[in-house]
């Protein structure tokens, strides 16, 4: 307990150099402007910014980095709540409820209570991080292609609780998500799959141009389709604070999402995707009026938005203690890394404990100064709501394509998600949901890349899945969480909560 | 007619005459804007760090920013093909690799691009050696009692590698086939997970990079058996070198190296062949490349004919490899 306390020390003494200070704020405010421009990622932003870093010191470099990072996912759920695009993998949950919410008027309690729950959730992950983060990378190991694998099922068996609708076009949609992930090139052959023969599909189609084009772009057809639903959103805009009957409701919900998805970041291979996920299916599963989520529940914002929160900090584990960064914007931070001079691995703590441990104070000071940034900021992103929509769109579709294009500097990226923006207006007009999709394509790629792997391993065992016990429990559970599903459809149907 | 005919043939002569007199003035004043360098890798990755830090040193020199431009996809062909189309007036540079530039004809039959004629080599950046990796209880002490383990455990062994095409998957290919073993090689989607694995003891061996390893080595989480070079490297120092364990033959690098599009000016060539050259001198950038464990060009190494002899000896050289490693596609274009 001693030499935890005296390396938190160390680290705030570290992370409170006046230039720290300062490289902090810059990172969490760039942060925060990136995840509010749909389309633009943290991965592009820090790719740019790295060369910048060169003149800091290196324990400074990587401060502002991970500020950008984590500022981002704050400032993608803004731009998930106020125009219903999800910036970020982790923010596709987000429009579901907190979208709703900002047509009920209540799009400043959405963003505060978002700020709010990533506050804490940053805090409690922040001090698992100095204190278990040596431990706690035996998860990372412990999760082989088989565990990994069967995690994804359990994913999957999400995506069908997400739904609103008949579980039949869940399923469909969900389906349709999963080939979308085969199109690009064979794992382990090489050999080009479902690409048409275009150069541009090879290595598969990326997920923000399916996701700008499902929501992004179908979102503003959809509008201009439909000019009074948009209307709606303008003409109330109601507090801007959550009161204390929202905080009472968001309060358990926080504290379930922080545990979810901090557990969830620590996996390698973007273990945090899954948290949102888990976290608003676990809400909306224990809640005794499930029929409220995605229709504007503050359950289904508070607790997913701390899941995210918590899965972005507690993903630098694996990087900080192990080495080994557990998605891409991890990876870029070992470039970052590298080019300062620090090889990540084991030795970071040992070798540098000023850098180890002021990084992860600088994080919660960094979480604390997304708080002081963002809640003054949601009057000013409420107000952009009454910005008449012939501005607006015209705006956000620019902003969209010019994400797109930074991901890959890739023209036809842009026109895939122009198709896909089709795509997903014509799957509103037929009545389904374009979110199951896009966790279907999240998964699918790394659900048949441990599928793969597991069975190679095991020489085309499929008993491997249910021999390791963490994939035979994670296999029950899903079948579990569909049975949950399924029941009150067989009983009821479920048709009747199915309505715009 | 035929005047019409004429006065065209004299407009375009003009013409030409004119863009050839511009382009040699061009050429002069060399950069006037900012170069674009494309990476063919992520950012972040060895190619990347690289390509940021050499690109740094040779901005101050040229005193035009050179901007990284990330084009990734099909092992690194995706961005050289784009750059091999780029318009060859030296604004448009790209950083060439082992696997763009020697294993990708190999590896993609319908490759867009000839790696020994449609560009102008600038010269060679630094390599990053390779290491024959296991995980750390793997039942040999050294690397003759690997190599006769694998032997006899063919396919029952497992090799991991980071996608085919991917600097792991060529290197171990090029390790299998020298000593006459099948293993059961498992894809991944990057060294990342395949460390992971590894540490994990989820999988057997693995040839990679240095600075994917070091760490990971010194902390011995995995074992190395031998690094690929001719002289033992400092960051890792009791890693006897492939001549030393037995398999001398075994000489591989990673090795990154700027490339022009095809008709670049000589002078512009020349101009960012000394900006290189500068920034491999520079101290500082030098010390940088060596912490991660790369190897430098000295010498004849430096210059842009030997780039251009490498690149076809290179190519020469993997193409049977990956032949006999069951790798290559079946051409189906």
């Amino acid at each position: 307990m001693d030499s935890f306390i005296g390396n938190l020390e160390l680290g705030f003494s570290t992370a409170l150099s006046l230039q720290n200070i300062a490289l902090c704020f810059a990172g969490c405010l760039i942060g925060t402007l990136v995840g509010i421009l749909p389309g633009v990622g943290p991965i592009a932003t820090i790719a740019i910014l790295l060369p910048l870093t060169f003149q800091v010191d290196p324990i400074g470099a990587l401060i502002m980095l991970a500020g950008i990072y984590y500022g981002a996912q704050y400032g993608g759920s803004t731009t998930a709540i106020l125009v219903n695009i999800p910036g970020e993998a982790t923010s596709v949950v987000t429009t579901l409820d907190g979208h709703q919410m900002a047509r009920n008027g209540r799009a400043g309690i959405a963003l505060g209570i978002a700020a709010i729950g990533s506050f804490f959730a940053g805090t409690v992950a922040t001090l698992v991080i100095a204190a278990l983060g040596v431990p706690l990378t035996r998860l990372a190991l412990v999760f082989g292609p088989a565990e990994y694998f069967s995690l994804m099922v359990l994913g999957l068996a999400f995506a069908v609780v997400l739904a609103r609708g008949s579980i039949l076009r869940a399923g469909a949609v969900i389906f349709i998500g999963l080939l979308l992930a085969t199109v690009g090139t064979d794992l382990q052959t090489g050999d080009e799959r479902l690409t048409l023969g275009m150069v541009d599909l090879m290595d598969g189609i990326d997920f923000a141009v399916l996701a700008m084009g499902l929501f992004g772009f179908a979102e503003i057809l959809r509008n201009l389709d439909n000019p009074e639903t948009r209307d709606v959103v303008q003409a109330k805009i109601g507090k801007l604070l959550p009161s204390k009957a929202d905080f009472k409701q968001a309060a358990l919900p926080v504290v379930r999402g922080t545990l979810l998805g901090g557990a969830l970041g620590i996996l390698p291979g973007n273990g945090a995707v899954l948290g949102p996920f888990a976290s608003y299916t676990l809400e909306k599963k224990i809640s005794r009026t499930p029929r409220r989520f995605g229709n504007g529940a503050i359950e289904g914002v508070a607790g997913l938005e701390s899941a995210n929160n918590a899965g972005a900090q507690t993903a630098f584990i694996p990087l900080l203690t192990l080495g080994i960064p557990p998605n891409a914007v991890m990876a870029l931070m070992v470039g970052a890394m590298t080019i300062h001079g620090i090889i990540p691995g084991p030795q970071v703590m040992t070798k540098t404990p000023g850098l180890f441990w002021g990084m992860i104070a600088s994080m919660w000071l960094g979480n604390l100064m997304l708080l002081i940034i963002n809640l003054p900021l949601i009057g000013l992103w409420v107000r952009l709501l009454k910005v008449p929509y012939r501005l607006m769109f015209p705006a956000i579709l620019l902003f969209c394509c010019i994400g797109i294009y930074s991901i890959n500097n890739d023209p036809s990226d842009v026109l895939l998600t122009a198709f896909f923006g089709f795509a997903g207006y014509a799957f509103y007009r037929f009545g389904f949901e374009p979110a199951p999709l896009l966790l279907g394509f999240v998964l699918g790629k790394l659900m048949e890349e441990k599928l793969r792997q597991a069975l190679i391993l095991s020489r085309g065992d499929f008993g491997t899945f249910v021999t390791s016990p963490v994939s035979a429990g994670l296999l029950l559970l899903a079948v579990l969480v569909i049975v949950v599903a399924i029941i009150p459809t067989v009983r009821k149907g479920r048709e009747e909560a199915f309505q715009e | 007619m035929k005047q019409a005919l004429a006065v065209v043939a004299v407009a375009t002569a003009t013409l030409t005459a004119a863009t050839a007199a511009t382009s040699t003035a061009r050429a002069q004043n060399y950069p006037t804007r900012p170069i674009t360098m494309i990476v063919p890798f992520a950012a972040g990755g060895p190619t990347d760090v690289t390509a940021r830090i050499v690109g740094e040193n040779m901005s101050k020199t040229l005193a035009q920013q050179i901007v990284i431009e990330n084009v990734t996809g099909a092992g690194g062909t995706t961005g050289i093909t784009r750059g091999a189309q780029a318009a060859p007036n030296g604004y448009t540079i790209m950083m060439g690799h082992m696997g763009t530039h020697g294993a990708a004809p190999a590896l993609y039959p319908k490759l867009r691009y000839d790696p020994t004629k449609d560009f102008e080599p600038v010269g060679m950046a630094a390599g990053t050696p390779i290491l024959i990796v296991a995980r750390k209880d793997y039942p040999a002490k050294d690397l003759k009692e690997f190599i006769a383990v694998l032997k006899t455990q063919q396919d029952k062994a497992n090799e991991a590698h980071a996608g085919v095409g991917s600097v792991s998957f060529t290197t171990c290919t090029m390790f299998n086939v020298m000593i006459g073993v099948k293993p059961t090689r498992v894809p991944y989607t990057g060294t990342g997970p395949v460390i992971n694995d590894m540490i994990a003891g989820k999988v057997d061996y693995a040839c990679d990079q240095i600075v994917n390893l070091v760490p990971q080595i010194q902390a011995g989480n995995i074992r190395a058996y031998a690094i690929a070079t001719p002289e033992r490297s400092p960051a890792l120092p009791e890693v006897p070198t492939t001549k030393e364990a037995g398999l001398p033959d075994y000489q591989v690098s990673a090795w990154n190296a700027v490339f022009a599009p095809k008709n670049t000016p000589k002078p512009v060539v020349e101009k960012l062949n000394a900006a290189l050259v500068k920034a491999l001198d520079d101290p500082g950038t030098r010390k940088r490349l060596l912490d991660l464990g790369g190897v430098l060009p000295e010498g004849e190494a430096r210059t842009s004919a030997w780039l251009g002899e490498y690149v076809a000896q290179e190519v020469a050289r993997w193409t049977p490899i990956l032949k006999a490693g069951g790798a290559v596609q079946a051409d189906s274009g």
